[in-house]
């Protein structure tokens, strides 16, 4: 097939060719951003919790009266739960993995209120926290019951010890994490904590923080009037159990309600509600573009076609075979949308570089831009498919009539 | 001329149904995609409050940490408690709020039903009068009861629903916390969209189900719900918190005129030196009046991801619009055997660019129509994503419409433009030699 012939006849007639191919060329640049923030926000949502999300659920209660005992009432709704067949343990805590609440602090290696500190999310538990929430120990020993202390609503008393993971660990001694343990780390400036032990992975409750992974788990009972408990259970246990814990909690205390029942699955799927259902958005959106520019090209195709039908003839009549009327165009159509795409990488890139600069969003995948190339051509190729294969059915006897 | 143009365009829609079609639909789905997104846009960055947002502020006072010496930090979003009651006292304003989020547990009258958490709003006497709350019954409380600790409540209209079956509750009371708080006012339905005084907390939350006198829930340690931040380690007890540098608190002032604001600020600088002299302060002074608007911007009440999505749907609106183009241009090339007889027989130039631009906004107004039925698609697809958080954002009111249909008409006009031009070169002569 020769090239020249076809890219001379189409620059006689330009304007079609170029608006498909700048229509090419902004799609590919809307589809490659799109598909680069699916990329960044599937990669968030896949990072682990660090936690055993299946099996686990949290309720929280609060407790309203003024004699209310909070401290026995804790004590005794552990025991019950931790009782009940099907649990394998429970914890009382102020938050929960990916809730979207929770408390921060700073932790400094150096004591002295004018030290830099590592923001760290704050999880009050017990010695239970471990098989409660599923966590993995890479390095010392877990808290025992010894370690852990009543902290009342408006106390700034801290725990001897801290459990730390291992995201915080490398924060605070970046040479080497595994030199956090057994060391002391300063909290509120010069209070002094020893590091008991290093947990695999844990994340904190806000999905969007850049240091999702920097968490400390610090074994206090909490007195602030509202709690949590996170409860896990068996495989295949947890919706079982889930109506069970709240009527027992409900039924043992009445001067508290109790509320907010969620297991880690529902929760997880809150927090990522905004990223998943851009992921969706963005889907559809890069469905519909595809579909609205094949029909674009398929809407000039077969206007060309019908223009040029007597064209067509007069070469079938000189005896060009179907295939090659088809491939006419087929090459027709490379040609514009190989500009289209050349276009649209340069678009892309520049979007790119907007799209990094104003909103923080991640720079893109450079192999995307070749991906998206090829890709655009072959939709192209399948949109021209069915006008080239009308032209090609233009029998030869047209050549002959006047219209 | 214009009816005789206008069949004209409607006859030649007909002549052509596929292509018209594809036309209309490209423009629709354009128009669907991008009204969608500017809907949500257009309600996240409203103006909640547009008579008298320039005269409300939202007051920044730096108190924080001396040694955080970032650049670029900011003011405290929130104020600590000293200032707050600083700031009240002070009453330099024509009307100030300081206020904070909390949640208390309402134990309804019959015992037989389980008592339930209410959303709380802690606040003084001006809320009401300053963002011009609407009541059904009673009103606001006057400032005597926030002196004097009076247990007051003003409740929502949904929780007077709720409690009282919607009757005129006002002289009643209700049990929250264990105490008996009595009913002077029934709000009527307010939901300011962005909840513009206390975005730290949730710009697009619903408004609080009941309000208690601020003091009132100092004097009674009643819990907290809202962001609290602290750089230093506040001493124990209720009353160490209460004196520590912790931020909880919104404030308001009400500043009539460009005057009132320019004394304000100048009182707020007094403040603020005076509390050097007492060792607060550390950093170098940087007090901030927003009005709502201004404060919206700061907060960047309108997220990142939904400008993205509008700059997105709009050059997904400008591939519809280059579509159409394409479209048009094949019509109206297709149809030159026929202009060319028009202007054989007298049609100007003028005459034709009419007549086709007339066609072009005939086809963009179907567009619209056919567009307004997918962009209420596109918002029941938004709500069904994210869920009830959205409710109030994908709401066509009717200036969503118009705009829609002239964003639709304008495009196929703009559209239009090439392909009509293209028509009015058609030479008379060129098209009847090969018949």
């Amino acid at each position: 097939m020769q090239i020249g012939p076809i890219w001379r006849a189409l620059m006689r007639n330009k304007t079609g060719a170029i608006l498909i191919a700048l229509q090419v060329a902004v799609t590919m640049a809307i589809m490659v951003n799109a598909i680069s923030i699916i990329q960044s926000r599937s990669e968030s949502m896949a990072r682990p919790s660090g936690v055993d999300e299946e099996n686990i659920f949290h309720i929280a209660s609060v407790g309203y009266t003024e004699d209310f005992d909070e401290q026995s009432v804790i004590e005794q709704d552990l025991d019950a739960i931790r009782a009940m067949p099907g649990v394998i343990d429970a914890i009382q805590t102020n938050s929960v993995p990916l809730s979207g609440g929770g408390w921060s602090m700073g932790l400094q290696t150096e004591p002295g209120e004018d030290q830099e500190g590592v923001g760290v999310a704050v999880y009050f538990v017990d010695e239970h926290a471990l098989d409660a929430y599923g966590l993995s120990l890479v390095a010392g020993e877990n808290f025992t019951a010894a370690d852990v202390t009543w902290r009342e609503r408006t106390s700034q008393e801290w725990s001897a010890t801290t459990l730390l993971t291992q995201a915080m660990a490398e924060s605070l001694f970046p040479d080497n994490w595994r030199d956090a343990l057994g060391a002391t780390v300063y909290i509120n400036g010069n209070e002094p904590m020893t590091v008991k032990g290093i947990v695999e992975r844990m994340q904190a409750a806000w999905n969007g923080w850049d240091g999702v992974e920097r968490v400390m788990l610090v074994p206090q009972h909490t007195l602030f009037g509202s709690t949590r408990y996170v409860i896990r259970t068996e495989p295949g246990e947890r919706d079982r159990l889930m109506p069970e814990v709240e009527k027992l909690l409900a039924d043992r205390n009445r001067d508290r309600i109790v509320r907010n029942m969620q297991t880690m699955t529902e929760t997880r799927e809150r927090s990522y509600r905004g990223d998943s259902s851009m992921i969706k958005i963005l889907t559809f959106t890069i469905v519909l573009l595809l579909l609205i520019t094949s029909l674009g090209i398929v809407g000039l195709a077969s206007f060309s076609v019908s223009r040029r039908t007597k064209q067509i003839g007069t070469r079938r009549a000189l005896g060009a075979s179907k295939a090659s009327i088809a491939r006419y165009f087929m090459t027709e159509n490379v040609l514009i949308s190989g500009v289209g795409v050349v276009l649209g990488a340069a678009l892309t890139i520049a979007l790119n570089m907007f799209l990094v600069d104003a909103f923080d969003l991640d720079r893109l995948d450079v192999w995307l831009v070749p991906a998206a190339m090829l890709v655009l051509l072959v939709v192209g190729q399948l949109a021209v498919f069915g006008p080239a294969r009308r032209a090609s059915a233009v029998p030869p006897a047209v050549a002959t009539r006047t219209i | 001329m214009f009816n005789y143009y206008l069949k004209l365009g409607w006859l030649s829609i007909r002549a052509n149904p596929l292509l018209s079609a594809l036309m209309v639909l490209a423009i629709a789905i354009g128009i669907g995609a991008s009204m969608t997104i500017i809907t949500v846009n257009y309600a996240m960055s409203g103006n909640p409050i547009p008579h008298k947002s320039d005269q409300l502020f939202y007051v920044q006072l730096d108190s924080w940490d001396p040694n955080d010496t970032d650049e670029d930090s900011e003011p405290p979003d929130q104020v600590t408690y000293t200032d707050a009651m600083n700031l009240i006292r002070a009453d330099k304003a024509h009307r100030q709020v300081a206020s904070n989020r909390s949640g208390l547990v309402l134990e309804p009258e019959n015992p037989d039903e389980r008592p339930f958490t209410v959303d709380t709003r802690n606040t003084f006497a001006d809320f009401f009068a300053m963002f011009d709350t609407p009541f059904q019954y009673g009103g606001g409380w006057d400032s005597s009861a926030d002196e004097g600790l009076e247990r007051v409540t003003v409740l929502s209209r949904e929780l007077n629903e709720r409690v009282f079956g919607g009757e005129d509750s006002v002289g009643r009371s209700v049990r929250l916390n264990g105490m008996d708080f009595r009913v002077v006012g029934v709000m009527d339905e307010w939901l300011p969209m962005p909840k513009f005084y206390d975005v730290t907390n949730g710009a697009f939350d619903p408004t609080e189900e009941l309000y208690i006198p601020f003091n009132v829930a100092i004097e009674y340690e009643l819990p907290r719900n809202g962001n609290t931040n602290c750089w230093k380690r506040p001493d124990d007890g209720f009353e160490g918190f209460l004196n520590s540098e912790c931020v909880w608190i919104q404030f308001w002032a009400e500043l009539r005129d460009d005057n009132e604001k320019r004394e304000y600020m100048e009182f707020l600088n007094a403040y603020t030196d005076s509390q050097k002299e007492l060792g607060r302060f550390g950093r170098p002074r940087d007090n901030r009046l927003s009005d709502v608007m201004e404060w919206m911007e700061a907060e960047q009440v309108v997220e990142d991801d939904a400008r993205v999505m509008l700059g997105l749907s709009l050059l997904f609106l400008a591939v519809c619009l280059l579509n159409t183009i394409g479209l048009l241009l094949a019509k109206f090339m297709r149809k030159a055997g026929v202009t060319s007889v028009r202007r054989a027989l007298g049609a100007s130039r003028r005459d034709v660019f009419v007549q086709h631009m007339i066609e072009s906004g005939l086809i963009g107004l179907a567009g619209g129509v056919v567009g307004l039925g997918l962009t209420w698609l596109g918002l029941q697809g938004i709500h069904a994503l994210f869920g009830d958080y959205v409710e109030h954002l994908v709401q066509l009111d009717l200036a969503m419409v118009a705009a829609a249909i002239a964003l639709a008409i304008v495009s196929a006009l703009l559209a239009g433009l090439y392909p009509t031009w293209q028509s009015c070169r058609v030479m008379p002569a060129s098209q009847l030699k090969t018949q």
